[in-house]
């Protein structure tokens, strides 16, 4: 992954959160506060704001600056659980303008663990990890068996997308949707759903 | 979707500008979006930061000034600060004898004060964090992310508030924050949802005789749905979840709370219903408040709080405060 890429990446990322934000903040009414739409759209947008303003001349600079950003300007919880995301994964990247396969999937694994020590939740918590841990899995493994970027990717993007829907029967343990208890049973989680689209977004410009 | 607005996008923000022009003992940030007394920083003086999402008014913007916090952080609607907004709130109020956040006990919450605090450590700010979960509709923390923070909130920035302005030092500033919390418990119902700017239409439906109980602040469903009965029996219930859940062997401070769109009469009315329930259960109240101050939004509804208070709580409860949304003795 070069720079370019890393840019590319993230104002997909922002593309596809804005033409589903309505759909986010449905599924967040179910079984949150209904606002998960509206706040990442708010934070990718500065995203992409932040990235032209100044552009990065690393991948790693990329992932920081997003992380940093999402971080001062989303709230809630998804403000630090996506800002840690991507700053932990974009500090874990080795400098310079192009990165390899597997240093990335290093650095996208330390970003799932700060998420999971911040957040403190398991998988099947029915949580944002239920889509990044597979994701994540299926990328290490198709870069592994020696897949081009946009196989891999695309075996992430999938294998997100399937965990996110994979919430639906769940019982969430974590967030504002813990409080509804057996209530939040049939309903999407709304950060599997967001964290499907960003891998969406990596498989689109792969 | 009928509300006073301009723009659902710029609410918060320009909600914040007429605090700004109706309070000017206050100061307000209006870009970093925070409230801080105008006197801030105070030298010496134990500095107290909340926050939250906004769309709980009075809760926490109402309750800056002498004898309460020093600042609040107001997020988005429903949604909490994020750390560069806490961190400017609290480096705003540092008087060099240490900051207490107030949290209310959500995940989101939690985490932006947490890396707040952490930031501010950085800067060599003491900061110790009061995290208040008084919520007894939620009853298992293994299943859950824990009970949440609600109507106890005012009593901890009350009670916490005063020992602060009395000259107490940060670590009895958080202990009595602390033991505040400990010692309360609240219970509340929707009888309608609210509706957020951003979503334009209410946060669930609900028939016209149910309701929903054990329900946050933050419009979103109860632990259940039960059919609508008579104010006196849900007043008796929620006692009696509150009564179960902690212990009550002293006198109370009672918080009769509504959540944005419940008229006072009924307020009232549920609070003849609280005093004489308590009387029947043995229980003395010691003071009590009427009113809206922790609500959400324009959600019909309800909370109570009980907190079973010490000699040393009734006397900072008693102290004086002058804050635009409670002011006593001062």
């Amino acid at each position: 992954m070069d720079v370019a890429l890393a840019r590319d990446w993230m104002r997909a990322a922002a593309g596809l959160i804005a033409a589903d934000a309505d759909r986010l903040t449905q599924l967040d009414s179910a079984i949150g506060d209904g606002d998960h739409g509206v706040n990442l759209n708010r934070g990718f947008t500065a995203v992409v704001a932040a990235l032209e303003k100044s552009p990065p001349e690393t991948v790693s600079e990329v992932l920081v600056k997003a992380g940093t950003t999402l971080m001062s300007r989303v709230g809630g919880a998804s403000g630090p659980l996506y800002g840690t995301a991507l700053r932990t994964a974009g500090k874990a990247l080795p400098a310079g303008a192009e990165v390899r396969p597997a240093d990335l999937v290093a650095a996208l694994h330390a970003g799932l663990d700060a998420v999971r020590k911040l957040g403190g939740a398991a998988p099947g918590d029915k949580t944002l990890v239920d889509a990044y841990a597979p994701a994540l899995d299926a990328l290490e493994k198709a870069v592994a068996e020696g897949a081009g970027p946009a196989g891999a990717a695309e075996a992430a993007a999938r294998a997100a997308e399937a965990g996110a829907e994979a919430t639906v029967p769940l019982r969430a343990r974590k967030g504002r949707a813990s409080y509804l208890g057996e209530r939040s049973i049939g309903h999407q989680d709304p950060g599997a759903t967001s964290t499907a689209l960003i891998f969406r977004a990596l498989a689109d410009v792969s | 979707m009928k509300k006073f607005i301009n723009d659902p996008a710029d609410v918060v923000a320009q909600a914040l500008a007429g605090v700004a022009a109706a309070h000017p003992e206050l100061r307000v940030d209006i870009d970093e979006q925070y409230i801080v007394r105008a006197d801030a920083p105070r030298p010496g003086k134990v500095g107290l930061v909340s926050g939250g999402g906004s769309g709980h008014e009075p809760l926490h913007g109402g309750f800056v000034g002498p004898g309460m916090l020093d600042a609040a952080c107001p997020g988005e609607i429903f949604t909490s600060p994020v750390p560069d907004q806490i961190l400017a709130a609290t480096k705003a109020v540092d008087g060099g004898a240490g900051v207490v956040h107030i949290v209310k006990n959500y995940t989101g919450d939690v985490m932006n004060f947490q890396l707040a605090a952490e930031l501010a450590t950085d800067e060599g700010i003491s900061v110790e964090t009061v995290l208040v979960d008084d919520d007894v509709a939620v009853e298992d923390s293994t299943w859950t992310a824990g009970r949440r923070g609600t109507g106890a909130t005012l009593l901890v920035e009350k009670i916490a508030g005063a020992r602060a302005e009395e000259g107490g030092k940060l670590a009895e500033v958080a202990a009595i924050g602390r033991e505040v919390n400990t010692h309360s418990g609240s219970f509340a119902y929707a009888l309608t949802a609210g509706t957020t700017p951003a979503a334009g239409r209410p946060g669930f439906d609900l028939p016209a005789d149910e309701i929903e109980a054990g329900v946050g602040i933050h419009g979103e469903p109860g632990r259940r749905r039960e059919k609508l009965r008579p104010a006196r029996e849900l007043v008796h219930s929620a006692l009696d979840a509150i009564l179960d859940a902690k212990q009550f062997p002293g006198p109370v401070i009672v918080l009769v709370n509504g959540l944005g769109g419940t008229p006072l009469i009924e307020l009232y009315l549920i609070y003849g219903e609280v005093a004489k329930h308590l009387e029947d259960r043995g229980v003395r109240i010691a003071r009590r408040l009427v009113g809206n101050y922790v609500t959400s939004l324009d959600m019909a509804g309800m909370s109570l709080t009980l907190c079973q208070a010490t000699d040393e709580m009734i006397r900072l409860w008693d102290a004086p405060a002058r804050t635009p949304g409670l002011r006593w003795g001062a």
